[in-house]
């Protein structure tokens, strides 16, 4: 059994910053495809009735179940990044993998007809860059982390939430 | 024809009558001389209008524009419209403009403006599809208020991504203050552009755009959004993205600028302390419009109370319209009424306005119980407010005649009580509601709202800035404001033609602001613009528009003040106790502005200042008023 590596990153919204600009989704497009279209973004934002606002992309699951779902075996996940790669001459668009994707993080490419997933500026963090993306987000609600990274965050807030909630003082 | 980069390039025409749909290509000239936004929109109207047309007649077009940062990631510069037609309150060119997500999602479709042109047999919607466009029955929609249409449309074309722009029930009734809705609760609220879009019989526009916008020097472009975002997410925008302009309350309440009780007082008990108490107790989420670095819109819950539950989004003005100025100190009644008014459509502070006239003419004993249905419309009674929203949105009794706006209500209930003194205590400027500045002690700001196109409006010309921070004396009339208050509406103007934010208006610092507008068309375009163009391309835009009016028969008669700035001095003690607009001080700013701007005495613009402006087309209807 292989472990995880743990420099397996991916983009995260803080949903408690993330206010639905969008300016993600542009960015994005800009990045990759040089022009302004959401429809080319690998990140998504969602608005529900003014106050749930969300940016999704993909998360790198373990097992993804894009992946699984693709009948013409396009999609590959890397072993050493977790990203999912997709061969574009195996897609031809079929969309399964949209649909097997929990968080709506696959779109097709509105020209090419093949699909697109975020690969997290793969490029740009070579040259010591974060993903576009994450420079831009104005609310800085926008972070490229690890599992590993969110569950150390997720203890630390429970724990400092458990401490405050009795009462105790944190000298910090 | 050559694609100008930043553009769609192209107007989509609507005739509701016929249904014939049809597209033209947006030239150069065109673009560049007029920019988009308000700027576009109002050219647009003037060429497809004839003069005298009446407001709700099926000839009115009504024109929607983007501009020409619409769809990149400008700050701000993405994601608003403006709507533009004859207004039915002042009967002068109309315009109002909302940010959000519609804006951009037009110009994805492939569209820098849209002329709607006649009137829909049944109520209608118009669907479009990047270049599939279709006229689609709204009869079921009719009723229905601006969040539900949205998600109905939304719902039956099945595509959650569409954007919505649309009426509620008080357009439909062809209210006169009647606004347009677009993204859930952004409002082109003013002008009762809502009630042009319900003389069509249209219900809504829906659009969905999947094409690329694409720009003419990335770099450049990139480098220099870049510097603008820094600036905007920085002290320039703290306010908003902060208390909101609800701040207000706390900075102005003491310099006695905000008016209250119809424009009479200047205070109400508790006012000094509202933007503190509305931020702790009712704000429950910041949050922005499309591709914007900056935050504004404060979401607002009562979370107890009669009124619990009540959602709206708060900003100064409808929050001043519906609380202070009708004496009212019950904020969360003030969270209902503006939700009332974006259940109705209704523009928030021409609301206001109207009811606080009433609670006025109750006050003096011109109006009784008996004339409004049974309700004792004192000052305060926040539940009068509430009910007389209702009854306006509805045209429900004393409603119909007070959904005709201010000034003609107050025409009609003079005319029916024998009470010619009812007029006086109508707040407006060429019949649109008055908004919340004491002008009796903001002498350029004063100015400003006497030569705003659009009628009262704050946002014409922001000359309440100068007064304020007191970099003229505030109290005083005198020669040099013209030129104050010209330069502000040349840079507002050129703000919403390129359809930024008034907000974002602090990022642009270099010359005066026409700097960096010139280097954004620039790069966005490809068209070399230099920041004297820039200031050259407001001040067309803000003549063109007197043209229009000149064209409609207005002239240095409809640019006075109501009655009340004239006559009722500030009662309080203060720093403005006192103080009111003498007719001496209105003509004397007036004759510097006029001479400033190159119009005569009688506000008509000169034929060689069309000249200089490049407007030459419209000589002839300055001409033919200036042999009249």
């Amino acid at each position: 059994m292989v472990s995880v590596p743990l420099s397996r990153a991916f983009v995260v919204a803080d949903p408690e910053r993330c206010v639905g600009c969008g300016l993600c989704e542009l960015v994005c497009s800009w990045e990759k495809e040089g022009v302004f279209n959401p429809l080319k973004s690998r990140i998504r934002i969602v608005r529900i009735k003014d106050i749930v606002n969300l940016s999704l992309t993909c998360r790198t699951c373990e097992d993804p179940p894009c992946v699984a779902a693709c009948p013409r075996d396009a999609l590959t996940q890397s072993e050493q990044t977790g990203l999912i790669m997709v061969d574009e001459d195996k897609c031809n668009g079929c969309g399964w993998c949209i649909e097997a994707c929990p968080f709506g993080a696959i779109t097709l490419h509105p020209e090419k007809r093949v699909v697109i997933v975020c690969d997290t500026c793969l490029d740009r963090r070579e040259k010591g860059l974060p993903p576009a993306c994450v420079e831009w987000c104005p609310e800085e609600a926008l972070e490229l982390t690890t599992k590993d990274v969110l569950a150390q965050k997720a203890r630390i807030s429970a724990t400092m939430k458990l401490f405050i909630e009795a009462g105790k003082v944190i000298p910090i | 024809m050559r694609k100008v980069k930043g553009y769609a390039g192209r107007i989509l025409r609507v005739d509701l009558s016929t249904g014939a749909i049809k597209t033209e290509p947006l030239t150069e000239e065109v673009a560049k001389k007029y920019i988009g936004g308000i700027g576009l929109g109002m050219y647009l109207w003037v060429k497809n209008s004839e003069p005298g047309v009446d407001p709700f007649s099926p000839e009115n077009p009504l024109i929607c524009a983007t501009g020409p940062l619409s769809g990149t990631f400008a700050p701000t510069g993405g994601n608003g419209h403006a709507f533009v037609a004859r207004s039915p309150e002042s009967y002068a060119i109309g315009e109002a403009k909302a940010h959000g997500f519609f804006g951009a999602e037009m110009k994805r479709a492939g569209y820098d403006a849209i002329i709607i042109e006649g009137k829909a047999e049944r109520p209608t919607y118009i669907w479009i599809d990047d270049d599939t466009v279709q006229l689609m029955n709204a009869e079921h929609l009719w009723g229905k208020t601006p969040v539900e249409t949205e998600e109905a449309i939304r719902k039956e074309l099945g595509d959650y991504y569409i954007r919505v722009a649309c009426i509620g029930p008080a357009g439909e009734r062809l209210v006169r203050v009647a606004g347009i809705m677009n993204d859930r609760s952004r409002w082109a609220g003013r002008c009762g552009l809502g009630a042009v879009m319900g003389s069509k019989n249209l219900k809504a526009i829906a659009v969905r755009g999947t094409k690329d916008v694409e720009v003419a020097h990335p770099e450049e472009l990139e480098e220099f959004v870049k510097v603008l975002k820094e600036r905007a997410m920085g002290p320039a925008s703290t306010k908003y993205r902060t208390y909101g302009t609800l701040m207000n309350f706390v900075a102005y309440t003491k310099l006695q600028t905000i008016p209250t009780h119809n424009f009479g007082r200047t205070y109400v008990e508790g006012m000094e302390k509202w933007s503190d108490y509305i931020n702790e107790r009712f704000v429950v989420r910041i949050i922005g419009c499309y591709s914007c670095p900056m935050r504004c819109h404060h979401v607002c819950v009562v979370p107890e109370g009669p009124y619990k539950g009540a959602t709206a989004r708060l900003e100064y003005e409808p929050t001043w319209a519906l609380s202070a100025n009708c004496g009212v100190n019950r904020l969360d009644a003030t969270v209902r009424a503006i939700e009332l008014c974006d259940h109705y459509g209704l523009d928030g502070i021409s609301t206001g306005v109207i009811i606080s006239f009433v609670m006025d003419c109750y006050e003096h004993g011109y109006l009784t119980k008996e004339d409004l249905d049974g309700i004792e419309a004192r000052f305060g009674n926040h539940e009068a407010m509430l009910e007389l929203v209702r009854k306006i949105g509805e045209r429900d009794g004393i409603g119909d005649i007070l959904a005709e706006g201010v000034k003609r209500a107050a025409e009609i209930l003079a005319e029916k009580k024998g009470i010619p003194e009812i007029k006086n205590l109508a707040c407006h400027f060429k019949g649109v509601e008055m908004t919340g500045y004491d002008i009796r002690s903001l002498k350029t700001a004063a100015l400003g709202y006497m030569v705003s196109f659009r009628g009262a409006c704050h946002n014409r010309h922001g000359a309440y800035g100068p007064d304020i921070a007191g970099k003229v004396d505030r109290f005083k009339a005198e020669k040099g404001r013209g030129k104050v208050v010209a330069d502000i509406e040349d840079l507002y103007t050129l703000i919403d033609s390129f359809m930024v934010c008034k907000f974002s208006r602090r990022i642009y610092v270099e010359e005066g602001g026409f700097g960096d507008f010139a280097k954004l068309y620039t790069y966005v375009t490809g068209i070399k613009v230099t920041a004297e163009d820039m200031r050259t391309t407001g001040a067309r835009i803000n003549v063109l528009a007197r043209v229009i009016n000149v064209r409609e028969g207005f002239s240095r008669k409809d640019d006075y003040p109501y009655w009340k700035a004239m006559n009722v001095p500030v009662p309080e003690d203060g720093p403005a106790k006192g103080c009111v607009l003498t007719k001496e001080e209105c003509d004397l700013l007036l004759d510097d502005y006029y001479a400033v701007r190159g119009y005569n005495k009688d506000g008509i613009p000169l034929p060689e200042t069309l000249k200089k402006l490049g407007l030459d087309e419209f000589i002839p209807i300055v001409e033919a008023r200036l042999k009249g």
